[in-house]
């Protein structure tokens, strides 16, 4: 009787195996897929990861050379020369200045803009005019960079004959234009974040569009509309071609766009086309500019994200 | 009538008037703001037209075929582009085929398998923090991994890498987005009848996503193909007067890999090269070369974006 | 049955309404609106008591697509405002409303208030607090809020916030009010703040009231309507709705035994 029941059950773990052996190996290669796909998303840690060592491991060479107190305060940035001087202070006052104009561009047109769009287009314009943004953020920067330098700058000497030929002006508003579109779009979807209750509250108070749109919707969307200008902020900073091309080359510490400047990243663009040994301080000094961009970049981009999730947690 | 809702009926009538007159000054203010907000958004497209019919005015002298299969030469009339595209067309190979498999299956990991923990976190802070890295930051990794830490020069490979690393997180934000409309009910039918994961992905997850995988794909290939500011960082702003090996070849084994660290230049490159001489006769090169990256990638965008419209419309679920 | 002495403010005339995906919403709706009275509005949900009340001060016309037929006329003036020729906006500054939820701006409780005198265009300062005083005395908020008018109105309780709100469309002298299920939101206390406001502000206005809630209709309003699928079903003071209804599913509306 006991044997009886033992052989049966083995006979049944028998055919069973068969089943479970393949359940091992489809688990097996599951578990496989999913590691692989894991180490795809890793590629982004890791790619983070190497941007910061490569820039860290560079700019160590080039602190060993130069002190932080010079890289801070010295007011002339001439890594290349004979009486080389390095002070980051020309290339920041550069890209801040050229970020500021385009700001002062993209900041009051990427709001109207914006609110236009999320409070006065028709469903039907919006579904037109969005796509064609969409458009002109994807055109390539080197086009820009052309513009300013030969249709722009050119333009801009008539009103103002003594503008040389590279100036900050000409780079920091067509950068402007471009960023247009980034302000338009992030600062739309905060003011439609915005819920439709507060704005039958105002209507039903009697107010005109208008009167909704700048002092109900705007100030409801107000970090949100921030969050848009912290983060273009980030992507004036960062843009390279149209600042390399058109505002020059030369690194001055100047805060007048009428003047022609560096900034960090036309330096860098500047330094890598010509042939600078691997390992001198030439070459590890765009590493130590590139550090200071991605600092300043990580930053407004913290802060602007920061700021976002704080507007989407409101509603 | 009394008199008393006579004077009543006076008095809401006499208010309505001056109620009326009021709303038509409001409104006029309506119409003037709404009219600067198009004008506001027309500036950006108006620019866009602007610089495109700049650029072909100047560069209309060289829409010539002798333009697509000359190289690059010191006399500005008879420079041609073909170094260029075939450069950009390899590169592009390269980003192509490390940016799409990478970041949609960076893309499924995330939506599909990654536990909401601290670790997922991390990846996803990344991918949002990589997004709005410059791009010459990743001109700067590649010249320091790329070019001199791992030997791989200013090559093709080189470049193709870099870009794909650029366009990574435009592809995984694009499959997340995608995979993110399609319901809980599919996958739970596909469970239902004894699907595994990689079976309910692969079959339905990743099939249904196609679509809107493939926009952002075409997207994030169009912003790659017209990047100057990393390539020229790895140093490949040079002057290139031939082409790589062929990928194919007319022995066994047909195939070699020659061409992926052959020198090489781009569309981009080549514009900027010429532009940035001080001879005008090259400028007429750049606009050339200026009108057609903005053909191509206003006709990747446009495609991209057509799709994306299309999938919108005939969205099932 | 109708006490004829008490005067008409208003009275929508065989109105239909239309949403944008063509569903008619309203079928020929005719019911008064006397001064100085509370009107509730009764129905279950969908019946389209909400929508109808959003055409006194056409909210619909926000929306797209959205289409009225019949009239809405004003008295004394006689205005139809449902007419093509007729501002919303001029609609709107006659007749206020209250929302199911609180919605305040994201402003100071001074500003919510003065909002629709900003909106009128109105600069002088002592005009604006005097009457921001006056409507949070109205909307019985004044003691609770008094020394603290610059805190954001966000920081206030539920039914302090929809007091703000009754205040806010009190401050601009509205002709008449509109109540959207405006306890529904709020707690039994605030239910019963609100409740007995209302009965104090109809001496100032008229009140139109859309309420779930038979109990609260029975206690503020009247006269009351009963609205099923989009038709005026039965309309009365409301004693005898409450205790004679002459139709039989009012009665069983109101008993409970449908809704």
């Amino acid at each position: 009787m006991n044997t009886a029941t033992n052989m049966q059950n083995q006979s049944t773990a028998l055919s069973i195996s068969p089943r479970l052996a393949k359940n091992v190996r489809r688990n097996i290669k599951e578990r496989v897929i999913e590691l692989i796909l894991m180490l795809a998303a890793l590629s982004a840690v890791f790619t983070t990861f190497a941007i910061v060592a490569i820039l860290l491991y560079e700019s160590l060479g080039f602190f060993k050379v130069v002190s932080l107190v010079e890289f801070f305060t010295s007011t002339e940035w001439t890594p290349l020369f004979e009486d080389a001087h390095y002070g980051i202070m020309p290339l920041v006052s550069g890209t801040l200045t050229t970020s500021a104009v385009a700001l002062a561009v993209a900041v009051p047109v990427g709001t109207i803009g914006a609110i236009y769009l999320s409070e006065f287009a028709s469903h039907k314009t919006r579904e037109i005019v969005k796509p064609m943004l969409e458009l002109l953020v994807g055109v390539p920067t080197i086009a820009f960079g052309y513009f300013a330098l030969l249709f722009v700058t050119p333009l801009l000497q008539k009103v103002f004959p003594e503008l040389p030929g590279f100036n900050m002006l000409s780079a920091g508003i067509v950068m402007g234009v471009m960023i247009v579109p980034y302000i338009a779009s992030v600062a739309e979807d905060a003011m439609r974040a915005v819920p439709m209750s507060m704005r039958e509250g105002s209507y039903a108070m009697g107010a005109t569009r208008f009167q909704t749109a700048i002092r109900v919707v705007t100030p409801a969307a107000v970090s949100g509309i921030v969050a848009a200008y912290i983060l273009a902020i980030s992507r004036a900073v960062g843009e390279t071609m149209v600042v390399a091309v058109a505002a020059g080359q030369q690194p001055t510490l100047t805060f007048n766009p009428m003047d022609g400047a560096a900034t960090i990243t036309a330096y860098i663009v500047q330094v890598a086309m010509g042939d600078l040994p691997h390992g001198s301080i030439g070459y590890q000094s765009i590493f130590a500019a590139g550090l200071v961009l991605f600092a300043l970049t990580l930053g407004f981009n913290i802060i602007g994200h920061i700021v976002r999730k704080k507007f989407r947690e409101q509603y | 009538m009394t008199t008393e809702t006579l004077k009543t009926k006076a008095s809401v009538l006499e208010n309505l008037v001056a109620v009326r007159a009021m709303i038509r000054r409001h409104k006029r203010n309506d119409v003037i703001f709404a009219a600067i907000g198009l004008i506001a958004l027309m500036l950006g497209l108006l620019t866009l037209l602007t610089l495109f019919l700049d650029l072909v005015m100047d560069g209309y002298p060289r829409f010539t075929l002798e333009f697509f299969s000359n190289f690059p030469s010191r006399r500005a009339a008879n420079a041609g582009l073909l170094s260029a595209w075939v450069g950009s067309l390899l590169v592009m190979t390269v980003t192509f085929l490390t940016a799409v498999p990478m970041g949609v299956a960076a893309g499924l990991y995330l939506e599909e398998y990654a536990p909401k923990n601290w670790f997922s976190d991390l990846i996803e802070i990344n991918v949002s923090n990589l997004a709005g890295v410059p791009s010459i930051i990743y001109g700067l990794l590649a010249l320091g991994l790329f070019v001199y830490g791992l030997g791989l020069g200013e090559s093709i490979l080189t470049a193709g890498l870099t870009l794909g690393l650029l366009t990574l997180p435009v592809v995984i934000v694009s499959t997340r987005e995608a995979i993110r409309g399609i319901p809980v009910a599919i996958r739970e039918a596909a469970y239902a009848v004894g699907a595994t994961k990689w079976q309910v992905v692969k079959d339905h997850v990743v099939k249904y996503s196609q679509g809107g995988i493939l926009t952002g794909v075409i997207i994030g290939m169009s912003r790659a193909i017209g990047e100057t500011a990393p390539i020229i960082t790895i140093g490949a702003l040079t002057f290139i007067a031939f082409l790589p090996p062929t990928p194919i070849t007319e022995v066994a084994p047909f195939i070699n890999f020659e061409w992926l660290s052959s020198g090489f230049t781009v569309l981009p490159i080549q514009m900027f090269n010429w532009l940035s001489r001080p001879d005008h006769a090259f400028h007429t090169n750049a606009a050339a070369t200026g009108a057609i990256i903005i053909v191509v990638t206003l006709l990747m965008n446009g495609t991209a974006i057509y799709l994306r419209y299309q999938i919108r419309k005939n969205i099932k679920w | 049955m109708i006490n004829a002495t008490t005067a008409l403010k208003a009275e929508s005339r065989d109105l239909n309404f239309f949403y944008s995906n063509g569903n008619q919403a309203l079928k020929s709706v005719s019911m008064p609106l006397y001064e100085n009275k509370i009107t509730a509005l009764i129905g279950p949900s969908g019946c389209g008591k909400s929508t109808f009340l959003r055409c006194f001060n056409r909210m619909h016309d926000l929306y797209p697509g959205n289409k009225y037929e019949g009239q809405i006329v004003m008295h004394p003036d006689n205005t139809n405002i449902l007419e093509a020729g007729v501002d919303p906006i001029e609609v709107r500054m006659r007749i206020s409303m209250v929302f199911q939820k609180p919605n305040p701006f994201p402003k100071s409780i001074f500003e919510n208030v003065a909002y629709g005198l900003r909106v009128r265009g109105e600069k002088n300062k002592r005009t604006v607090a005097d009457k921001v005083e006056e409507a949070l005395k109205g909307a019985a908020l004044w003691n609770e809020v008094k020394d603290r008018q610059q805190d954001l109105a966000f920081n206030l309780s539920g039914g302090q916030q929809q007091r703000l709100c009754i205040a806010r469309a009190l401050a601009t002298d509205p002709e008449i009010m509109l109540f959207d299920e405006p306890t529904s939101a709020l707690d039994p206390i605030a239910t019963a703040n609100i409740e007995e406001l209302m009965s104090e502000l109809k001496s100032k206005l008229t009140i139109l009231v859309v309420t779930h809630n038979m109990q609260q209709a029975a206690r503020v309003s009247d006269y009351t309507a009963y609205m099923y699928l989009g038709e005026m079903m039965e309309y009365g003071d409301t004693d005898t709705i409450f205790t004679r209804p002459t139709r039989k599913e009012t009665e069983d509306y109101i008993t409970g035994k449908f809704g």
